[in-house]
C-alpha cells in the first residue's frame, strides 16, 4: 500500500484527494470549510472525515500541501518601462500563483508608495534594466521601497550590474531581500523561471507562516506551493509529458472560479499563418492570466459589467430580468445552485462568458498592417488557433451536466476573426477535481501524475 | 565583457516590412563592436523608445524603405524628449518619401525632425559606423 494525500488549502474549501500511486488510482476526494483564522487543522479534519466514511481508515506514505488561503499570495509587481520589465515581473508573478495587487513602472513616487503600503502585498517583485541597461530606476525604486514604513519581503530581478547595491540599499530596511536573475536580460527576451521558483521558496519560508498553514505542519509533510502554480504545473506536466509517459502536446486550462477565471496555456504559440510578425514580449511556454472581473459568485455582478446583462441573456435565451435576478441571489448566497431551469441557462450562460472574455485576454491577437507590397500581419500574443485540447476544471465546470457549452467560450468565433483562439479542439474534463493535487504529486512522481492525468481527465 | 559594449537600438519603421538592409545592417554594427538591439521590421515609435530606456541605448538607428518615412519619422524625437532620452543619437536612412527628390531637401527636412544623421539611398554600413563612433566619441 503506498497512499499519498494532496490537500489544498483553499479560501473557501480545503479539498483533499487521496491517491494510491502503486494502483495508479484516486481513492477518493472530499473537502471541508477552510478555517485560516481559527484553527487550519478543523477543515482538514473535517475533510478527512468525509473521506474516511467513503474509504474506510486509511494510511498515507506522505502528505503534500499547496494553498490559496486568505486571498492567495498578494504580490505587487515593479518594472521599468510598463510594457516590457513591468510586464515581465507581473508575468513572472502570476507564474508562481501570485495574486498581482499593483503593477508599477518608472520611477516610484511618494504617492505610489503610499498605494503600495495600502495594498499590504506579501511579496515585492522588484525587477528594471536590461543587464547592462538602465540603473538609475530600479536605484531610485529600491530607495523609494525603503520608505514603505513595512517590513516586506522583495525579490530584486534587475539589472545585474547594480543588483547587489540594490540589494543593500534594501537591507536597511528589510529583514528578507531575496536576489535572482533578471526578467528580462536582453530586450526583449523573457527570463522568468529564475524569479518564479524564488517566490515560490519566500512564499513557503514566510508566507506559510504568517497564514497559519504552520499549525498543520504536523501533519503535512510539505507545503509545496500556491495553489495556481500547482495547477500550472500540473497543465505543462499534461501537455509535454515526461521522459517516460508522453504528454497530450499544446493544450489550455480553463478554471472558472467563483471570484476569478484562471486560464493557462502550455504551448509556444509561434505564429501558425504565413506572413506574420512578431509583436511584443515573448510569451512564456507555461502561461497563467488570472481575471478577477471574471467569477461566477463573489465577481458575479463584475461579471455582468464586464459582459452586459444583455449578452448573458441572448445566449441563454431568458430575459435580462431573469439574468439580474440570478445573479443577484448567488451574490447573496455564494452556495446557491440553479433550482430551475431558466437558473441553468443562466448559470451556463455566465459560465460561458467567463470563459470566453477570459480565454480573448489570455490568447495573442492579429493586426491587418497594409503595406505597398500588400497586406501583412502582425502578431500580439500566443497564436493558439491549433491547440487540440481543452481542459475544463474548477467547482462550476466539473459539477456541471453540460460542461462542454461553457467550453466552448473557448474556441474561434467568427464574430471575433483576430483573436488566436483554438480552432476546434477537443474537450477533456478534470471530473474529480484532481488537477492541483497532480501537481502536487507531480513534484516527486511527474510519470504517475501524467498516467493520472490521461486516466482521470477525459471527455465527458 | 559582453555587457560593457555600446548599445544601439535598430529597426524598420512604421508599417514597413522590408527585412534585408535591416539585417545587413545588425551585421555591420554588430561587427563593427557595438551590442545592437535589433527590433526588426514594423516597428511603431514607442517601442524604438522603450528599447533605448531599458537597455540605455546611446543611439537609434531607423530604417525606412518604403517611402512612407515621412509619415512614420516624425515625433520620434519628441517622443525621446519626452521619455527623458533627450541626449539620444537619431539616425535615419533609406527610401524616405516616394519619387524622385532632391535629397538635400529630404535631408533639411528630417534635420528639422531632430534627427542627427540622414542617410540617402547606397550608402554603406560602414559609413554608419564611422559616423556612430565619431558622434560618441568612440
Amino acid at each position: 500500500m503506498k497512499n499519498i494525500l494532496l490537500i489544498d488549502f483553499g479560501s473557501t474549501y480545503t479539498k483533499i484527494t487521496a491517491v494510491d500511486i502503486e494502483k495508479e488510482i484516486v481513492l477518493g476526494t472530499a473537502r471541508g470549510i477552510t478555517t485560516v483564522e481559527t484553527d487550519i487543522m478543523e477543515g482538514l479534519n473535517q475533510a478527512l472525515g468525509e473521506l474516511f466514511s467513503k474509504t474506510g481508515k486509511l494510511e498515507f506514505i506522505k502528505v503534500l500541501g499547496c494553498s490559496s488561503a486568505a486571498g492567495g499570495l498578494k504580490m505587487v509587481a515593479v518594472g521599468l518601462v510598463p510594457e516590457l520589465t513591468a510586464e515581465a515581473a507581473k508575468r513572472a508573478a502570476l507564474g508562481a500563483g501570485a495574486k498581482i495587487m499593483g503593477v508599477y513602472g518608472n520611477e516610484l513616487n511618494e504617492y505610489e508608495i503610499k498605494e503600495i503600503a495600502d495594498l499590504n502585498p506579501e511579496i515585492i517583485l522588484l525587477a528594471g534594466g536590461t543587464d547592462g541597461g538602465n540603473k538609475e530606476v530600479i536605484l531610485h525604486n529600491a530607495r523609494m521601497l525603503t520608505n514603505l514604513g513595512k517590513d516586506i519581503p522583495v525579490i530584486v530581478a534587475g539589472n545585474k550590474s547594480v543588483a547587489p547595491q540594490v540589494v543593500r540599499i534594501l537591507s536597511e530596511s528589510m529583514t528578507e531581500v531575496v536576489h535572482t536573475e533578471n526578467v528580462m536580460p536582453k530586450l526583449n527576451e523573457l527570463n522568468i523561471e529564475p524569479a518564479r521558483e524564488t517566490i515560490r521558496g519566500v512564499f513557503l519560508r514566510r508566507i506559510v507562516e504568517a497564514k497559519g498553514l504552520n499549525r498543520a505542519n504536523q501533519f503535512v509533510d510539505r507545503m509545496v506551493m500556491p495553489t495556481p502554480a500547482a495547477v500550472l504545473k500540473a497543465a505543462e506536466l499534461l501537455g509535454k509529458g515526461t521522459q517516460y509517459e508522453s504528454g497530450l502536446g499544446d493544450l489550455m486550462v480553463i478554471d472558472i472560479g467563483g471570484a476569478t477565471t484562471d486560464v493557462y496555456s502550455i504551448a509556444k504559440g509561434d505564429p501558425t499563418k504565413n506572413n506574420v510578425a512578431l509583436r511584443g514580449l515573448p510569451e512564456p511556454f507555461a502561461k497563467r492570466t488570472v481575471e478577477g472581473d471574471l467569477g461566477m459568485r463573489y465577481s458575479a455582478t463584475a461579471l455582468v459589467r464586464a459582459a452586459s446583462v444583455k449578452r448573458i441573456a441572448d445566449y441563454a435565451g431568458v430575459s435580462e430580468d431573469d439574468v439580474a435576478a440570478y445573479v443577484k441571489k448567488v451574490e447573496e448566497n455564494i452556495e446557491y445552485l440553479p433550482q430551475n431551469d431558466v437558473e441553468r441557462k443562466v448559470e451556463i450562460s455566465m459560465g460561458r462568458v467567463c470563459t470566453c472574455l477570459a480565454v480573448e485576454r489570455h490568447v495573442g491577437q492579429l493586426e491587418t498592417v497594409f503595406t505597398l507590397a500588400g497586406s501583412a500581419y502582425v502578431q500580439k500574443g500566443k497564436d493558439l488557433s491549433e491547440v487540440q485540447t481543452v481542459v475544463g476544471t474548477g467547482g462550476v465546470i466539473v459539477h456541471h451536466e453540460q460542461p462542454n457549452e461553457i467550453l466552448k467560450g473557448a474556441t474561434y468565433s467568427e464574430s471575433t476573426p483576430t483573436m488566436l483562439k483554438p480552432g476546434c479542439p477537443k474537450f477533456l474534463i478534470d471530473e474529480d477535481y484532481i488537477m492541483a493535487s497532480m501537481g502536487l504529486l507531480g513534484e516527486e512522481y511527474p510519470d504517475i501524475a501524467v498516467r493520472m492525468m490521461k486516466k482521470y481527465i477525459v471527455r465527458r | 565583457m559582453e555587457n560593457s559594449k555600446v548599445k544601439v537600438v535598430l529597426g524598420v519603421i512604421g508599417a514597413d516590412c522590408h527585412a534585408v538592409g535591416n539585417k545587413i545592417l545588425n551585421y555591420a554594427l554588430s561587427a563593427a563592436g557595438f551590442e545592437v538591439i535589433n527590433l526588426g521590421v514594423l516597428v511603431p515609435q514607442e517601442e524604438f523608445v522603450n528599447a533605448a530606456i531599458e537597455t540605455d541605448a546611446k543611439a537609434i538607428l531607423v530604417a525606412s524603405l518604403y517611402g512612407h518615412g515621412e509619415i512614420d519619422c516624425r515625433g520620434l524625437k519628441d517622443r525621446c524628449r519626452e521619455a527623458g532620452l533627450g541626449d539620444i543619437l537619431l539616425y535615419v536612412g533609406g527610401n524616405l518619401v516616394v519619387g524622385k527628390t532632391d535629397f538635400t531637401e529630404v535631408h533639411n527636412k528630417f534635420i528639422e525632425m531632430g534627427y542627427d544623421r540622414v542617410y540617402e539611398p547606397g550608402i554603406l554600413p560602414d559609413q554608419v559606423v564611422i559616423d556612430l563612433k565619431n558622434d560618441l566619441g568612440m
